[in-house]
């Protein structure tokens, strides 16, 4: 086993599986983002956030996940590093752009800018709300999650930040989505133009789902919040 | 239909030999006819050289039919040239302008190095075939051609595996250096046939390992390799090495 992790085949393996492990993350998080629209304030949102908080499988694959991030990241550098030392005399001219996507050239690219984006995200929501217990939970007196949220998308910088990473986001999951089964050994010619498009798919609709959130609180302001859409 | 002649500038990498940091030169050549190959055309090149009195430029070629896969020369940005399918010596001047700055440069991969001018040394591929891209037989008559039945997918998506002339193109056109392409079209030529079975689990194992140490990157799945690829070795056989070399791993 520890052959196959420090083998070539092994340490791509092991970003194509945190990397799906991640895309059902962003599933569950468009999900309770969503409970953001139902126009009670904030209600269902807090309390979905608050039902995860208090949930042992949760609390569990949260240390999954926060794993998956690590090892996701540290092994993408590793790998981009070996792809560049083995070529250390650089061509003059080279016309990689002609075969190959600008999306699969720039992982480490539209990667660092998501990762970016993960830790201010978790300084200014799961920090507040889990660690320094500046936002409290729905039942008590406070800033609920929802308010929180609300306040930083309408922050102009915040939104913008947002809305960039959500692009990158989207850039991302574009090859790394269907890159993953190839490296998986799932891709055959059966499946490779099915599995290519639903990576460009769910690329959208992650794209789409996230921006709707910084969109629609930047243009209608806090109040979005008890929009009965 | 008649062809035209080009005046071409041509900057080409010269290297002594692998110690040499080596640079570029540039040369000119005229009345070259678009119905002549690329080698042909540095045939030409070599010609004004040696009547100079000048060292000639210094290229791998053999066949020049398309299937030895010698012909080692990245030339303006693409390996072996802008055509798709295509080794140098089936690249036509045609596929060029009048005019035209052509920039010809070796592979560049670590695992490849330059011994002299657009010469690399890819016996690194020899290593990985010998660490197990092959069938071990004993010695004796052929057996029936039909005595093994094998479905015909299988024998296609075989053949057109074992299609891979091994020239190195896939390394070269990959950003990351990688020889997955070349490595996954050896392991799977065998892995679809009964006569690969007793040794595949081996086989990927000890090609993979090979091909880690020979110091080429990893795959990200960019697909250059197979744009590049003269034979148009399938990206499908890469997915299948990952497969193989999973289950090898779980049953090992």
């Amino acid at each position: 086993m520890t052959k196959f992790l420090t083998s070539s085949l092994g340490k791509k393996t092991v970003m194509a599986m945190t990397g799906l492990f991640l895309c059902i993350f962003l599933l569950e998080h468009l999900y309770t983002n969503v409970q953001l629209f139902f126009g009670d304030g904030g209600k269902s949102f807090d309390e979905a956030s608050h039902g995860m908080v208090h949930s042992i499988i949760i609390r569990i694959i949260e240390v999954v996940l926060f794993f998956s991030i690590i090892v996701h990241v540290y092994q993408a550098v590793v790998l981009t590093k070996n792809n560049s030392d083995a070529r250390p005399v650089k061509y003059a001219v080279n016309g990689v752009s002609k075969t190959s996507s600008w999306f699969s050239r720039n992982m480490l690219l539209t990667g660092s800018i998501i990762l970016f984006f993960i830790v201010v995200h978790l300084y200014n929501f799961f920090l507040p709300y889990r660690i320094t217990g500046e936002v409290v939970e729905p039942e008590a007196q406070g800033e609920h999650l929802a308010e929180r949220v609300a306040a930083a998308l309408t922050n102009p910088y915040y939104a913008a930040l947002y809305l960039i990473s959500v692009l990158f986001l989207a850039f991302h999951l574009n090859h790394g989505f269907q890159s993953a089964f190839q490296t998986l050994g799932a891709n055959t010619k059966k499946y490779v133009p099915i599995l290519k498009m639903a990576g460009t798919a769910f690329a959208i609709l992650m794209g789409i789902g996230f921006a709707s959130f910084p969109i629609l609180f930047f243009i209608f302001g806090e109040e979005f919040l008890n929009w009965n859409l | 239909m008649e062809g035209s002649s080009l005046n071409l500038t041509l900057k080409i990498w010269r290297q002594k030999n692998a110690q040499d940091s080596g640079k570029f030169a540039t040369y000119n050549v005229s009345d070259i006819s678009t119905d002549m190959s690329f080698l042909e055309m540095i045939d030409v090149l070599n010609e004004q050289l040696i009547t100079k009195g000048e060292e000639p430029v210094a290229f791998d070629h053999d066949c020049r039919e398309g299937i030895c896969g010698m012909c080692s020369m990245y030339i303006n940005g693409r390996a072996h040239g802008p055509w798709n399918g295509t080794t140098t010596c089936q690249l036509h001047m045609r596929a060029f302008k009048n005019g035209e700055t052509i920039t010809i440069e070796p592979w560049r991969a670590g695992a490849f190095p330059v011994i002299k001018d657009l010469v690399v040394n890819r016996s690194a591929f020899d290593r990985i075939i010998a660490a197990g891209g092959f069938v071990s037989v004993n010695t004796g008559n052929a057996q029936d051609a039909n005595a093994l039945p094998i479905p015909k997918d299988d024998a296609d998506a075989s053949f057109a595996a074992a299609a891979c002339i091994g020239c190195g193109a896939c390394v070269a056109s990959c950003k990351n250096s990688s020889a997955m392409l070349f490595v996954s079209a050896k392991v799977s030529q065998l892995a679809l046939l009964p006569q690969g079975q007793p040794e595949r689990i081996d086989r990927v194992l000890n090609m993979v390992k090979q091909m880690d140490e020979e110091g080429f990157g990893n795959c990200t799945n960019t697909g250059s390799c197979e744009a590049e690829c003269p034979k148009e070795i399938s990206l499908d056989n890469i997915a299948r090495l990952n497969r193989e070399y999973l289950f090898a791993t779980l049953k090992k």
